[in-house]
């Protein structure tokens, strides 16, 4: 099968296949209108494939140390310079970037299918469950998230599967929140009565009719969101309670600069940007997807 | 076929229905008219089992339902709602929608009969995987009465079914339903405010006021203004008043 841009747009699709396809192109083609929504997603993926090829494109081991050259400008040889104790930057930022972002990818990958599978049932099975499981999460909301990440890590021990353990135990509540919220809006629909009418069960209701709707915000506050878990990985890695050294960890390279940040600026200077830069691209993603995927601006 | 007995359905401390009695016979139709807030649509509700808060008796073939229906009962009852604009499935193909009920209770061929539910609602095959929010609210509505036959019930509770459309779709899906009853052998059990509508369709007429069913009469017994209470004659004279005021203008238009 051809795959074509009429095949996509017909009014008149002959499978199911080409009827979900053409309604994703349609998406894709409101999406591209919007040129800050492109960029970030384009800065995103770069980010992502940056970091995916980083044992190819790093010009130096990430680790290797070369104390005679420590902190030095800038340059052909050190593209970002070098770091205190002599490794090259543009290396280790490339490493970094996989720390950074796979800790991102792996908390988003907890706390998305939790907090959806939590507030869809609370939402829909209502009654005693939608109590306790609110009041769970209200417990969990309580906590500031930083505070409450710390606490988490410094009781393990200080590294990356916890401070990931510890960001998605304290980043799933809104989104079981905002779940229930759609949950609660849809179960009284006219077209959920009528699946209910057909004698499906409440567990298929829920995973075949109510989810798939709940899902289109969920991810708009899920990109939305990643800009705010960057940071807070960041910040962990900062206060020494996420990567430990050596690893290249964004927020841990700030952490050890620090210290140069007047007379050798762009030690720590270059992994902010990064941050900066990939907090951004994720936020501009994340407002272009609301635009398109918001359930209450399409017909 | 149905049969409804000393009918109460409650919302909260709130009793909308109080204690309705009415028989629906095999193949027949019978109509509720009354205005909003009537309790009517309540009735439907409690009898496909959307609504559990009821007392009374409600028999199906002679069979007494209880609060929980099993997956049995929804192959013989089913319902299309006031709004096809509401009751399909925002992200889902018609074809999807029509699937659902096959998949639930099992049956095999799906393919030959959502083709063949889509002819019998006169829809074309090219709408089969078309979302809802590219059809007119006429085929919408043609969907929804071909997902309530897909599984061959005996039984299809109508809730207001024409009430959303434009006038002259309004007569198509009326008569596509009368269609499908003489074809198919259904119960109906309709609900309006139109008095038109109900009249159309059912041989009997059940009007209510304020959650009470004050008079039930035949369709012949209307239309010759035969009518003992006084919300009925009221209702009728409205109606008829409409219409005549409708023919006048057609008339005057013409």
């Amino acid at each position: 099968m051809i795959v074509t841009r009429d095949w996509l747009l017909t009014e008149t699709p002959a499978s199911r296949g080409q009827a979900a396809w053409g309604r994703r192109y349609r998406l894709w083609l409101q999406f591209r209108r919007n040129p800050l929504a492109m960029a970030g997603l384009i800065v995103a993926l770069s980010l992502i494939v940056l970091s995916l090829l980083a044992p190819v494109l790093a010009t130096h081991d990430p680790g290797v140390q070369e104390l005679s050259n420590r902190l030095a400008r800038p340059s052909v040889a050190h593209w970002f310079g070098t770091d205190e104790l002599g490794r090259d930057v543009y290396s280790r930022l490339l490493y970094g970037g996989r720390i950074t972002l796979g800790m991102v990818v792996a908390v988003v990958l907890l706390v998305a299918p939790l907090g959806l599978a939590v507030g869809c049932v609370a939402g829909y099975a209502g009654g005693i469950w939608d109590r306790l499981l609110m009041r769970v999460t209200d417990v969990f909301l309580a906590f500031p998230r930083l505070i409450l990440a710390l606490a988490f890590v410094a009781a393990l021990r200080p590294g990356v599967t916890s401070a990931v353990a510890a960001i998605a135990l304290t980043a799933w509540p809104p989104y079981a929140r905002l779940a229930r919220a759609e949950t609660l809006s849809l179960r009284r629909t006219d077209f959920i009565a009528a699946v209910r009418l057909t004698g499906a069960g409440a567990g298929r209701i829920v995973l075949r009719h109510v989810a798939p709707l709940c899902l289109p915000s969920l991810i708009v506050r899920v990109t939305l969101d990643m800009s705010s878990i960057i940071l807070t990985a960041a910040g962990l890695g900062f206060l020494g309670m996420g990567a430990q050294p050596p690893s290249p960890e964004w927020g841990a390279m700030i952490a050890t600069a620090r210290r140069f940040i007047l007379e050798q600026w762009w030690v720590p200077t270059i992994p902010g940007l990064a941050i900066f830069i990939a907090s951004l691209a994720f936020n501009l993603l994340g407002d272009g997807l609301r635009d398109v995927l918001d359930p209450k601006q399409d017909g | 076929m149905i049969a409804i007995d000393g009918l109460r359905v409650r919302f909260g401390p709130n009793e909308v229905v109080h204690g309705i009695s009415l028989d629906v016979p095999r193949g027949s139709s019978f109509g509720l008219v009354g205005e909003s807030g009537s309790g009517k649509s309540t009735i439907l509700r409690a009898f496909s089992g959307l609504n559990p808060d009821w007392t009374g008796k409600m028999r199906l073939d002679n069979v007494p339902l209880d609060r929980k229906r099993d997956r049995a009962f929804f192959r013989r009852v089913q319902m299309v709602f006031q709004d096809p604009y509401g009751s399909l499935h925002p992200r889902q193909t018609v074809d999807r929608a029509l699937s659902e009920p096959l998949i639930v209770h099992g049956l095999q061929d799906r393919d030959a009969r959502i083709a063949q539910a889509l002819s019998d609602v006169a829809l074309p095959n090219s709408v089969r995987f078309r979302y809802p929010h590219q059809l007119s609210g006429g085929q919408r509505q043609r969907v929804a009465i071909a997902r309530a036959l897909m599984a061959e019930p005996n039984v299809l509770l109508l809730d207001e079914p024409t009430s959303a459309l434009d006038v002259s779709v309004q007569a198509e899906v009326l008569n596509l339903l009368r269609d499908l009853q003489q074809r198919r052998g259904l119960t109906y059990l309709l609900v309006s405010h139109n008095l038109a509508v109900v009249a159309h369709l059912c041989p009997i007429i059940g009007v209510m006021q304020g959650g009470d069913l004050v008079e039930t009469l035949s369709t012949d017994d209307l239309r010759a203004g035969r009518v003992h209470h006084s919300h009925t004659a009221q209702l009728r004279a409205l109606t008829v008043e409409l219409e005549d005021g409708g023919e006048a203008a057609a008339r005057a238009s013409a």
